[in-house]
């Protein structure tokens, strides 16, 4: 039947509610399963040894001595997983990352592994580990690592988009351009060019459950895996692709997930534990340590930007560009790219280029956080914006307002935009009563946009009504933080039920057709669309097995408020049925009562906030502390309205996080010196104040509820919304994130003059 | 050298283990006594996931030998509810969708019960910094708060 | 590694000067563990002090506080009477760690850990407190600036234990304070910290002690900077010259908590704020 994914405006009864989440028992009572909460019979514990250096030649692995230590039941090195990718580069990378292959890329990389007995055992045959290294010369600065004579981090690596076609290996992977018009033309229009420089420090994504899986292949070549992951089916077609097993033969099961955002939707240690259950012939549980979830996996890139912005004196912007080198770690990747195409998205720009470039350097291999690449480059955009309205004497945000990207806008990435949400948040900042408020001294405020893109992708998802017309929704999208909860609202809302009559569950891999995994704010967008549709499958059987039990045409059935009711004149007077009562005659009027969908959820719609800011700085120590915070973002549509909030809450506070105090601080050796949550600095629970929200619903013409992903967006503008209020508090500009103590007090000291 | 019998309470329970003698009873309590609501998030003391309170004092279970627990008395996050009631902090966090992924809620659950023990009004900053020793990743901790203030209002009508 | 508890301290002499392989004792562990968790040791012998009785009290006596080894951090807080007494002592305790590390963490551990940053030392040394330190043969009292020698690095010789720290009595007119500097507002190793502990006499300041920590290998006791206040009833001219004294002392360097830039000027503008704090404190006592 013909899925209709457009908007139709309706009247709803649970949509909009904040009914209890259906796993919030077990995760209040200890119950819940994570990463690291399963156990096999016979499991053996796995342990991984990482190179000390941020670059070296790996000359020799001596493992005789660790595979002879009693309770030793397997070591494995790049030679027990053998290149099966068949020139595929992109795999061949992901597969050295797990295990390096004859080179270590950087301090944390994976150079082999043990499984063992006991935990005691599998420390003690790592240090028994003899690895021979020759160390090469390192670069962890993207600035340094783009300079010519900078060590080549890869010799296989030569710069695309560039003309001519270079002939020599280049840290720097692609060049980028995106944007329209003539921004030379656009320039010589301006009253006022602003040009800057910024730079953003590395930062992890944090969540607070390390990487944990549990691996049993055997001898007959099938497996499962247990893993925290936030996509087990794409988990799945890596795994086994990597390991050579058959995509049906590996079933891979997501355990509760203890936060993502990003860095869980990547393999790390997984395919190794595979490969150590493999020539163990046991089940594997490897989990990682803190140490080694911040040395060895997902952080996000540090960057380099530049912004020049011209603008009439009138506030009318005549020309923008930007160039932004992002560093990827070892392995070539898109996020300079996208951070390129998220730079001006939020503006309507008649002349516009950003030039985005991707460089290697000896760090861990960087993976998505949260909108990745977007808030490093609304960091630079946003604090040239505010200081752009400053030199024309504008106000911050009637200067947005002015520049404002609407819908017909031209993007500055490419498409054209449908009805969008940035105007709407900037006029509600415009009237929020956060912006009348008094500061007091030392105080300052700040404001700033974001843009993300969100994404649909492929979705499959079933329902099926049991005997006693209760419905088990089954999905395939992982749960990071309350998508139960809203795709049972979804259930029952187009069933017409009360929402506890539904049961949300994930499916494991062998239970459910391919999910794309819950990124890119996709989970609710995409399931929630995969649900509407599998329900008004349902009712079509519904409607049918009533026609049944009634014996009229099924054309005379309709379905409304959770029952079926005949109409037209001669069957109008017929008791209606509802969902229960058809449910218990469906072993005599035709077996089981289901509907099933699957979809490529595309048009997810794109997304915009606008956040206000106040902190109050100590012009002594350079400490500073948010003071008030309020985040305004479109939801499209709010299915849960409290993890709509909860979503705005935390991408806001990760934001404030990353602008003060979070980053990846490296020696002169290329090591990491702060993997643990003692100085890779987290907010805690006193350095927040309440996070107030106002979710918008502009709705998204491409869903039938007008849902669009709420997930990443609020992390874009928190480091440009703090750097403008710590300039309006004590009068100097930070243009390195994070703006910590120190960099603070030298920014007041050199504006002071002492 | 030879494991240690460890003769203990957890959550008013007799429970005896034997564990080598440098195992933390973190994992002690998850891998012996099959405790798995006490998450390791960092093993060091700095994210409070393994909260515990051991003979009523708040502690990080992962700074604990599993052979300092000899005769005393744990609660976890297991023994927080009465039967199928749960506490009035599991109940709130709940309601006011206090947890997104869930990983942090039994340490903050313990923790936020030592100080509605010690402290039954709190003011919003005194519970902030009484769970400053809690990370939490996903919320920007603003739901917890609520729910654990909405949960002292209720434990002190009784 | 073999796990001990015994239950004297005698005892726990006994076991560290016996043991031939590397020999910890463990108080509220909250440093110990964390070494051990990161590989940095692997003990041979690790020895529970927390059920010696003798380590476990708090006793204040005609010439002062005796507070043993194993007194966590919350025990130390919920003491009213020393709080009263030396509520700098007890506050740069009270700040070591969250909850959860104030239950188990002992200002003996945190001497002993020997942290250039330790936040309980500078307060213990402007405060005159003394360290018992037990040996095999021998009972000494020693002052707790002799017990730091470098980082990571004590005094104390194999076997011996500290089994207290002595406050001496809090004179009239007296107050102290600890200050330290965090990027957060809990839960960091202080970049900079000062504790500051000075007597008046008719609102001048007759007698002051002044320590700073996480500016040198070692906490720092700086007579230049307690001279810099006595005399004086902490006027702007006293502050000024106190914080250029403890610039002056202060011998930090680069790391990922700050830099010699930062530590050398904000050192003063903590050591100014604490002073301000003993001060009013001492007037009000």
């Amino acid at each position: 039947m013909p899925q209709d994914t457009s908007y139709t405006d309706q009247n709803f009864k649970l949509v909009g509610t904040r009914p209890r989440r259906p796993d919030g028992v077990d995760k209040v009572t200890g119950r819940a399963k994570f990463g690291a909460d399963a156990t096999a019979p016979g499991q053996l514990v796995g342990l991984i040894l990482r190179s000390p250096h941020a670059h070296a030649k790996i000359r020799k692995i001596d493992t005789s001595k660790a595979e002879k230590l009693a309770g030793v039941k397997a070591v494995v090195t790049s030679a027990d997983l053998p290149d099966l990718t068949d020139g595929d580069r992109a795999m061949l990378d992901i597969l050295e990352n797990c295990m390096a292959r004859g080179r270590a890329l950087y301090d944390g990389h994976a150079v082999a592994a043990v499984a063992a007995i006991n935990a005691q055992t599998a420390r003690k045959a790592l240090k028994l580990i003899k690895v021979d290294y020759k160390v090469l010369p390192h670069v962890t600065d993207v600035d340094e690592a783009m300079k010519p004579g900078a060590p080549i981090v890869q010799d296989w690596v030569f710069t695309t988009g560039v003309e001519p076609k270079p002939n020599k290996p280049s840290n720097i992977s692609q060049r980028n351009e995106f944007g329209h018009g003539d921004v030379e033309a656009g320039f010589a229009q301006a009253d006022v060019i602003v040009e800057k420089s910024y730079k953003t420090e590395q930062t992890h994504q944090g969540y607070i459950e390390p990487h944990a899986c549990l691996a049993s292949v055997r001898p007959d070549g099938s497996g499962e895996l247990w893993v925290t992951t936030q996509g087990h089916f794409t988990f799945r077609n890596i795994c086994s692709s990597l390991l050579g097993m058959d995509v049906a033969k590996l079933k891979v099961t997501a355990s509760e997930i203890g936060g993502g955002f990003g860095g869980k939707t990547h393999v790390w240690m997984e395919p190794v534990a595979l490969a150590l259950s493999r020539k163990a012939n046991r089940p594997v549980k490897v989990v990682m340590s803190r140490d080694e979830v911040f040395r060895a996996t997902g952080p996000t890139c540090s960057t380099s930007i530049d912004v020049k912005i011209g603008v009439k004196k009138n506030g009318t912007i005549t020309a923008a560009t930007a160039e932004l080198r992002y560093q990827n770690g070892p392995f070539p990747a898109i996020w300079g790219m996208l951070g390129a195409m998220t730079s001006f998205a939020c503006y309507d720009l008649k002349n516009v280029k950003s030039v985005g470039y991707d460089v290697l350097c000896n760090r861990p291999k960087v993976t998505a956080y949260r909108a990745p690449s977007a808030p490093m480059a609304a960091f630079a955009v946003e604090s040239t914006m505010t200081l752009v309205a400053a030199e024309i004497g504008m106000d911050p945000v009637d200067f947005r307002i002015k520049n404002a990207a609407k819908e017909g806008t031209l993007a500055s990435y490419g498409p054209t935009y449908g009805p969008i949400g940035i105007g709407p948040t900037l006029a509600a900042v415009k009237n929020h009563p956060h912006m009348k408020a008094k500061l007091g001294k030392n105080q300052g405020r700040g404001m700033a946009c974001g843009f993300w893109f969100n994404f649909g992708g492929q979705t499959c998802t079933d329902l099926n009504i049991g005997i006693d017309g209760t419905v088990t929704l089954t999905v395939g999208t992982v749960d990071v933080g309350g998508s139960r909860a809203s795709l049972s609202i979804i259930a029952a809302e187009e069933l017409g039920i009360p929402y506890d009559q539904v049961q949300a569950n994930i499916a494991d891999t062998a239970s459910l057709g391919f999910n794309d995994m819950t990124e890119g704010s996709r989970g609710t967008f995409s399931s929630g669309m995969a649900t509407i549709f599998a329900a008004r499958n349902a009712i079509e059987v519904l409607r049918e097995r009533a026609a049944q039990m009634w014996d009229i045409p099924v054309k005379a059935v309709v379905w409304e408020n959770g029952e079926a009711r005949a109409t037209g004149k001669e069957h109008g007077n017929l008791p209606v049925l509802s969902l229960k009562e058809i449910a218990a005659k469906a072993p005599r009027t035709g077996g089981p009562i289901a509907g099933h969908n699957e979809v490529v959820a595309d048009n997810a719609g794109v997304s915009f906030a606008s956040h206000i800011c106040d902190v109050e700085v100590d012009p002594e120590t350079g400490g500073t502390k948010v003071i008030r915070y309020t985040v305004i973002q479109d939801a499209g549509k709010a299915i849960h309205p409290d993890y709509v909030e909860g979503q705005f809450q935390g991408g806001a506070a990760q934001g404030i996080g990353w602008a003060l105090n979070e980053e990846y601080i490296y020696g002169e050796d290329g090591r990491l010196q702060n993997a643990g949550f003692l100085d890779y600095r987290i907010p805690v629970c006193s350095d927040l104040p309440f996070i107030d929200t106002e979710i918008l619903e502009i709705p998204n013409p491409n869903h039938p509820y007008g849902v669009r992903g709420v997930g990443e967006t609020s992390i874009v503008p928190p480091l440009a919304a703090i750097g403008n209020a710590v300039s309006d508090a004590v009068g100097v500009r930070l243009n390195h994130v994070p703006m910590s103590p120190p960099r603070i007090l030298k920014a007041l000291d050199e504006a002071r003059g002492s | 050298m030879p494991g240690l019998l460890v003769s203990t309470t957890v959550n008013g329970d007799a429970i005896e283990f034997v564990c080598p003698q440098d195992e933390t009873l973190l994992d002690s309590l998850r891998d012996r006594v099959g405790l798995t609501g006490v998450k390791e998030g960092c093993g060091t003391g700095d994210c409070g996931a393994c909260s515990i309170t051991l003979d009523g004092r708040l502690v990080c279970s992962c700074l604990v030998l599993g052979a300092e627990a000899n005769g005393r008395e744990i609660e976890t996050v297991e023994g927080l509810a009465d039967g199928d009631k749960l506490h009035p902090l599991q109940d709130k966090f709940i309601e006011y969708a206090a947890l997104q992924c869930g990983i942090c809620t039994p340490g903050f659950l313990i923790a936020a019960k030592a100080l509605l023990d010690r402290n039954p009004n709190p003011t919003v900053e005194e519970i902030r910094y009484g769970l400053a020793g809690n990370l939490c990743r996903c919320t920007g901790y603003d739901k917890i708060v609520r729910a654990v203030q909405a949960a002292a209002k209720q434990m002190r009508k009784k | 590694m073999r796990f001990e508890s015994p239950k004297t301290t005698r005892e726990a002499v006994a076991l560290l000067a016996k043991e031939k392989g590397s020999a910890y004792v463990l108080a509220g562990g909250t440093d110990l563990l964390v070494r051990m968790k990161t590989g940095l040791i692997e003990p041979d012998l690790v020895v529970d002090i927390k059920r010696i009785s003798a380590m476990q009290s708090i006793k204040t006596t005609a010439s002062g506080t005796r507070i043993g080894a194993a007194v966590s951090g919350a025990e130390l807080g919920e003491n009213k009477k020393l709080k009263k007494a030396w509520p700098g002592v007890v506050e740069a305790t009270n700040l070591i760690g969250s909850d959860q590390i104030q239950g188990r963490c002992t200002m003996v551990g945190n001497l002993c850990n020997a942290s250039p940053a330790a936040d309980s030392v500078p307060a213990l040394m402007a405060a005159r407190a003394k360290a018992v330190v037990v040996g095999k043969n021998k009972r000494r009292t020693v002052a707790v600036e002799k017990i730091i020698t470098g980082p990571g690095e004590t005094s104390l010789a194999k076997g011996e234990i500290i089994e207290a720290i002595i406050l001496p009595r809090r004179s009239t007119k007296s107050g102290d304070a600890f200050l330290r500097f965090i990027p957060r507002t809990e839960m960091d190793i202080a970049v900079v910290s000062a504790g500051i502990s000075l007597t008046l006499a008719r609102g001048v300041i007759k007698s002051a002690r002044v320590a700073l920590g996480a500016v040198a290998a070692t906490p720092l006791l700086v007579p230049a900077a307690a001279r810099a206040i006595i005399g004086t009833k902490l006027d702007d001219v006293a502050l000024e010259k106190l914080a250029a004294a403890c610039s002056a002392a202060c011998k930090p360097i680069d790391d990922k908590r700050g830099t010699i830039e930062y530590r050398t000027k904000v050192v003063g503008v903590l050591a100014c704020r604490a002073a301000k704090i003993a001060y009013q404190r001492a007037g009000d006592a």
